[in-house]
């Protein structure tokens, strides 16, 4: 474990920090309140509680650099900055989306933030990701890519040979793994032996860490640590970051799966106002800055639902474009 | 015109390419030092090195995946899976990603990747190492699929599939490697969707894939002798598929038969079939026949695999029944 981050980070970016928490816990729940009111087609997978790793990471990234996304990916596309308005608009499957209605929730994209899109397969994207390092690596840009999984999938082969191969061509790649104990309804001690993911990189010879992914600058931390080894060409790194989902798997499952002490317990660890206290204690903001942001986001959302609610469905064959 | 081997037609389309733009490289297994499992890339290591002729730990779903993601952010990869067969360990990022990235992004992802390989049978390689499945990845909207079946056609087709915007399944075959044709020294490309016809007749139309089209024009020319003039026609791409050549050619001689070493249930012929009676049915004097390979897997005794994989005898066989 990493012990609690320095006071010489920037002021500045820890607000920035936490201004994407707030935004992804927001976007999130009001996401999820239209959801239920039916008016978002298809399933939602939900980042409420892991706002930090999204944050934290992303803060250690350039514009430029690519990150590959999961299923529950909203909170990753939203720290590496993408438009509130566009992202709802594409969840309303309308054409101003930012893949026209073609993709929804688990395949959002931009190229040009460097989000190779999240991926509806598990671990689908983390063999693309190494080939978007070693294209960074080709074309000599000092581009790094993240790739997010979570727990579930650093057991699925193609992790493994990815880390292989990364590991073996020193490639630009951090491995983030967002170890929310769970895959679906498989807790992590019935679905691996082990209980650090991060040891795994060890089985292909790069560094492994693990940290309090409730905690934004603590992820931030280990993140740009690996972000400045694998700019200056020392290959990849495995970021674990332990955090915990506050809905199921998708919005409507009960989750019965989870014994409710645990699930309160983590709840009680709330990441956001944690870190709003301790922005607070050390000065970084005072209440009424941060009270002045969430009134600034809950605007921004009502905003972005009234821009998807307005604008324009597909038509049925605008299915038959961008092939 | 100078004679060269299929193999060697490979190799030259995948040095000209790289040659010409500096984004193209090689991933695959054994591609490198070793020069190709059947030397197609013999010769490009040497004069390419590390960077550009990658070598790849054993992962097809890692060399497949890292393919897809070095062509979405500015190369343009040609990934070498050893055998059709092993492209089943890469079928998620084939599958699932490459050929749907671009759609699923609403057009912002291009992934200009090629996915080479090799098929089929005849060399007692058995069941694991002699199938052709391009009927999988025909299936498959966002793929292109070709099969080149001879060296003139293998370098046009693979030069032009570097230069697609688009995710290719270029599928070449390992017993036609050794076979040799004339090439022309000069660069030229072959655009998809356009089938070749290799021999012209009025009685019978043979519609045949990949190392097929060999046998069928032996067949045409046993049949010649028995007075049955065979169209033997190779579509080349299978998607995007040159329907027009086929049918123009069933309403001249009005019977029908394709062939190639996939297994029959559910192989390219049955679309290709199905395709020729929804919009040329009035050509057809005489029900369509697939010769193609047994539904089994394919055997290792050289006996049962003959057997099993269409040959000229079979060919022959049914035209006689078609033209009787």
């Amino acid at each position: 474990m990493i012990t609690e981050a320095g006071m010489a980070l920037d002021q500045e970016l820890m607000r920035r920090m936490h201004l994407t928490m707030v935004k992804i816990r927001r976007f999130e729940a009001r996401a999820v309140e239209l959801f239920m009111a039916q008016e978002l087609p298809g399933f939602l997978h939900s980042y409420l509680g892991e706002e930090a790793v999204a944050a934290g990471a992303c803060a250690a990234l350039r514009d430029d650099d690519y990150i590959t996304s999961t299923h529950r990916g909203h909170g990753h596309v939203i720290a590496k900055g993408l438009q509130l308005d566009r992202m709802m608009a594409e969840l309303y499957a309308k054409t101003t989306g930012y893949c026209k209605g073609k993709g929804g929730s688990m395949h959002i994209a931009d190229f040009s933030h460097g989000i190779l899109g999240a991926n509806g397969i598990v671990a689908g994207g983390i063999p693309i990701a190494a080939g978007a390092a070693l294209s960074a690596k080709m074309r000599c840009t000092s581009q790094v890519v993240v790739s997010f999984f979570g727990d579930g999938a650093s057991n699925q082969g193609v992790f493994h040979e990815a880390a292989n191969l990364a590991a073996i061509w020193d490639l630009p790649l951090i491995f983030l793994c967002e170890n929310n104990f769970y895959a679906v309804s498989t807790s992590q001690r019935r679905h691996q032996k082990i209980g650090d993911i991060s040891i795994r990189a060890a089985a292909y010879g790069f560094p492994g860490v693990t940290v309090d992914g409730n905690h934004p600058l603590l992820v931030y931390q280990a993140v740009k640590q690996a972000v400045d080894r694998a700019r200056q060409g020392l290959g990849p790194t495995l970021v674990e970051c332990r955090t915990y989902k506050w809905m199921g798997h998708y919005v409507g499952d009960p989750g019965a799966y989870r014994p409710k002490e645990e699930v309160e317990a983590w709840r009680g660890k709330d990441p956001l106002p944690r870190y709003e206290r301790y922005l607070v204690e050390n000065g970084v903001s005072t209440p009424e800055e941060i009270a002045a942001v969430h009134q600034q986001v809950a605007a921004e959302i009502e905003a972005a639902v009234a821009f998807a609610r307005e604008s324009p469905a597909p038509l049925p064959m605008d299915a038959l474009a961008d092939l | 015109m100078p004679q060269i081997l299929y193999k060697e037609a490979v190799r030259d389309a995948l040095r000209e390419e790289m040659i010409r733009d500096d984004r193209v490289f090689l991933i695959g297994l054994d591609i490198g030092r070793f020069g190709g499992t059947y030397k197609a890339t013999a010769g490009l290591w040497e004069e390419f090195g590390d960077e550009r002729v990658r070598d790849a730990p054993l992962s097809e779903a890692a060399i497949a995946g890292a393919a897809v993601g070095a062509a979405m952010t500015g190369l343009r990869p040609v990934a070498e899976i050893m055998y059709i067969d092993f492209m089943t360990i890469a079928m998620d990022q084939i599958v699932n990603q490459a050929a749907k990235l671009r759609y699923m992004s609403g057009g912002q992802a291009e992934v200009p990747v090629v996915f080479r390989t090799q098929e089929g049978g005849g060399r007692a390689s058995a069941a694991q190492h002699a199938q052709s499945l391009e009927a999988w990845f025909a299936h498959i909207p966002g793929l292109k699929v070709v099969l080149p079946a001879t060296p003139f056609d293998v370098k046009g087709l693979l030069k032009t599939a570097v230069r697609d915007d688009r995710p290719v399944v270029f599928i070449e075959h390992k017993l036609l490697y050794n076979t040799a044709g004339e090439v022309p020294a000069e660069e030229y490309l072959i655009p998809f969707g356009q089938a070749k016809i290799h021999r012209r007749g009025s009685d019978l139309t043979i519609v045949a894939l990949s190392r097929m089209v060999l046998k069928a024009l032996e067949a045409a020319e046993q049949l010649a002798g028995e007075g049955i003039e065979a169209e033997v026609i190779d579509p080349r791409t299978v998607v995007p598929l040159d329907l027009e050549t086929i049918l123009t050619s069933v309403e001249k001689t009005g019977r029908l038969i394709i062939t190639h070493e996939a297994y029959s249930r559910c192989g390219v012929g049955a679309e290709i079939a199905a395709r020729v009676m929804e919009e040329g049915l009035y050509y057809l004097e005489r029900p369509i026949k697939r010769v193609c390979a047994l539904d089994v897997p394919v055997p290792f005794a050289p006996v049962m695999e003959d057997y099993v994989i269409p040959n000229v005898a079979r060919l022959v066989e049914a035209a006689r029944s078609l033209c009787a």
